[in-house]
């Protein structure tokens, strides 16, 4: 379970202090689809970002499934970000020299698991995401789909509680966005929590939450 | 993050990056091998010097006229002035040491030389029939001066190679005459081409019983008396045994210098491995300009990298993950590139080899420095690059800003 109480986040831009979250308070339940909508500059990615461990909250408090987050060290953060956490983004972010597989394996790799067992697994999630005749392909051999596809996998493999998407299909053309979105809905759908953001009502229309933020704040609230 | 993945996540990275990588390989060879082949140089040049030195015989022993209080060269050996005369009488005494095997006493002066119309200026030698034992010379032609007492003057001489040449072309030199100033020698024997001394070339010399030379020169003291022991072992005995019997002729002071060979040698020995040391200091100094480059890459390499840095972290990794594994890049580059270094040198030592007169080989401290140094410097440059990609804020590394 992911509670928000009173996060704040304050930019210095210049001599000028931007409110990029302002006094937000929010609680997001096991299993939930949650769409975050809102106009760019509305505070969105600086949510997912603090929601992700990315960022650290000017003020406020941040409880991951009970725990304070907002006093942990670099890398006790690191190793929540780890085990907890699966970021989707939306240029995919996929290291260019490592094969679909190994992208797939990274997270294990630098949680020093061993070879064989993450091996394994990252071909059982490849397989599950539909590409199990893509797994030695390089990013640049792979399409856009495909791509946000094994990135997906790569989110699923420390089996996290959480996944965050970033624009999942902002770089994607209509057909690939809907075959990445169904992925991520079946996930959400065997109980992992999603959390979306987008700009994209198509994407918004499919979410069973749609907080909708501006200026910093939550604008609007509703579940479908 | 395993040491295995750790490995190769890094080399794959550098084979990525092969412009990069090669660059800063280049950079670390071009160190090692300059630390290799200086080195190999000035041990060489130590080895020849060593060698020539045995040359002149391992158990030869020097006794000079005058005392100095410091060791190693003698202002003597460099024609100084000469306090009490060493005497031939001083120099047969010696003879009677059970530790001595052969003494042979020797003074030298410059001296002009005629046969007909040829004249040249050379090296004039008096000595004894037994300089040529001491110094392991030979004669190609003719025989070596004739067993006279060492105080009798005679007009025979051996002459080297060059004299020969140059002052009897196409003829035998041997049974001919030889002008040295007023005087006529007959040339009784050439010396052999095995001949070897420092400081002069023995083919350009003239060699006369020491007792005449000392009368052409009007001289009362030798310029040294050569020894050689019996074996290398009675070196340091003969020694005491040549200064007692020198303080006890002359009433009691010790007013003679000893070298031994292997003073001598280790004196050579000592100013030879200085110049290596400090040849090989000089090249250490290119693996740091290597090093600052390496770092300026990996600098490079980070900002190109932001990135992925990112992504490592919202990954998971750890601070200390992302500074190992850039940390490894350096290492790696510096192993690779001082492995390659090592290879150049020696393959341009070998080369050396075939053109040098003398043997040019790395001692094997050098090439654990050059490749120890090649790495610590790896290390200490790729620190601050590492450390800055660790640091980095991940939210701003993923979109690729610093």
């Amino acid at each position: 379970m992911i509670e928000l109480q009173h996060i704040s986040r304050f930019f210095l831009v210049g001599s000028e202090t931007v409110h990029a979250l302002d006094d937000v308070t929010l609680t997001i339940h096991d299993g939930e689809f949650v769409a975050v909508m809102g106009p760019s500059g509305s505070g969105k990615s600086t949510l997912l970002h603090i929601l992700g461990l990315l960022d650290r909250p000017t003020a406020g408090t941040y409880l991951l499934d009970g725990t304070d987050t907002t006093s942990l060290d670099a890398n006790a953060v690191a190793r929540v970000r780890g085990e907890h956490v699966g970021f989707i983004f939306q240029t995919f972010h996929l290291v260019p020299r490592l094969t679909a597989l190994e992208n797939v394996e990274l997270p294990m790799l630098l949680a020093s698991r061993p070879p064989s067992e993450r091996r394994a697994r990252a071909r059982e999630l490849l397989e599950r995401v539909g590409l199990a005749d893509r797994m030695e392909h390089r990013p640049d051999q792979l399409s856009g789909g495909q791509r946000q596809r094994v990135a997906i996998a790569r989110a699923m493999i420390m089996k996290p509680t959480v996944l965050l998407a970033d624009e999942p299909t902002g770089n994607l053309d209509t057909v690939s966005g809907r075959d990445v979105l169904d992925a991520l809905a079946k996930l959400n759908a065997e109980g992992l929590t999603l959390i979306v953001v987008t700009h994209d009502s198509q994407v918004g229309g499919r979410a069973r939450r749609r907080i909708t933020m501006r200026d910093g704040k939550v604008l609007d609230d509703v579940r479908a | 993050m395993r040491p295995t993945d750790l490995l190769s996540f890094a080399s794959q990275s550098l084979l990525r990056a092969r412009m990069r990588s090669s660059m800063m390989l280049i950079a670390m060879a071009i160190g090692v091998a300059a630390v290799v082949m200086l080195t190999a140089l000035g041990e060489g040049a130590r080895r020849y010097v060593t060698s020539e030195f045995s040359a002149l015989g391992t158990n030869l022993i020097i006794v000079l006229p005058g005392k100095t209080e410091t060791g190693g060269i003698n202002p003597g050996l460099l024609g100084g002035d000469t306090p009490r005369d060493l005497t031939i009488a001083d120099a047969e005494s010696l003879l009677k040491l059970r530790t001595v095997q052969q003494a042979a006493p020797m003074i030298v002066g410059q001296a002009t030389i005629s046969s007909g119309s040829r004249e040249r200026d050379t090296l004039l030698m008096g000595s004894t029939r037994s300089l040529f034992e001491v110094r392991r010379w030979g004669v190609k032609q003719g025989e070596e001066l004739p067993a006279i007492a060492w105080d009798q003057t005679a007009s025979f001489c051996v002459i080297g190679g060059n004299v020969a040449r140059e002052l009897y072309p196409n003829e035998t030199a041997v049974g001919k005459w030889l002008r040295v100033g007023e005087r006529r020698f007959r040339i009784v024997g050439v010396i052999g081409s095995e001949g070897r001394s420092i400081g002069f070339d023995v083919q350009d010399l003239v060699i006369v019983p020491v007792a005449t030379a000392m009368s052409i020169y009007n001289r009362t003291t030798l310029f040294r008396i050569l020894v050689s022991t019996r074996s290398a072992d009675d070196i340091q005995r003969a020694r005491t045994d040549i200064i007692e019997t020198l303080k006890a002729r002359h009433q009691g002071v010790e007013d003679v210098t000893v070298i031994t060979q292997d003073a001598l040698m280790s004196t050579f020995n000592g100013i030879f491995t200085v110049l290596t040391l400090a040849l090989g200091a000089i090249a250490a100094v290119s693996l740091l300009v290597a090093g600052v480059l390496i770092m300026n890459v990996m600098l490079v390499a980070v900002s190109q990298r932001t990135a992925e840095i990112g992504l490592l972290k919202a990954l998971g990794a750890r601070p200390a993950q992302i500074t190992r594994l850039f940390l490894m890049e350096a290492v790696l580059l510096a192993l690779l590139g001082s492995l390659i270094g090592l290879g150049i040198g020696e393959l341009v030592t070998w080369v050396a080899r075939k053109i040098l007169p003398f043997d040019a080989v790395a001692p094997v401290w050098a090439v654990v420095f050059g490749i120890v140094t090649a790495l610590i410097c790896g290390l200490v440059f790729g620190i601050m690059p590492a450390r800055r990609a660790s640091r980095l804020d991940p939210v701003l590394a993923l979109a690729g800003k610093m």
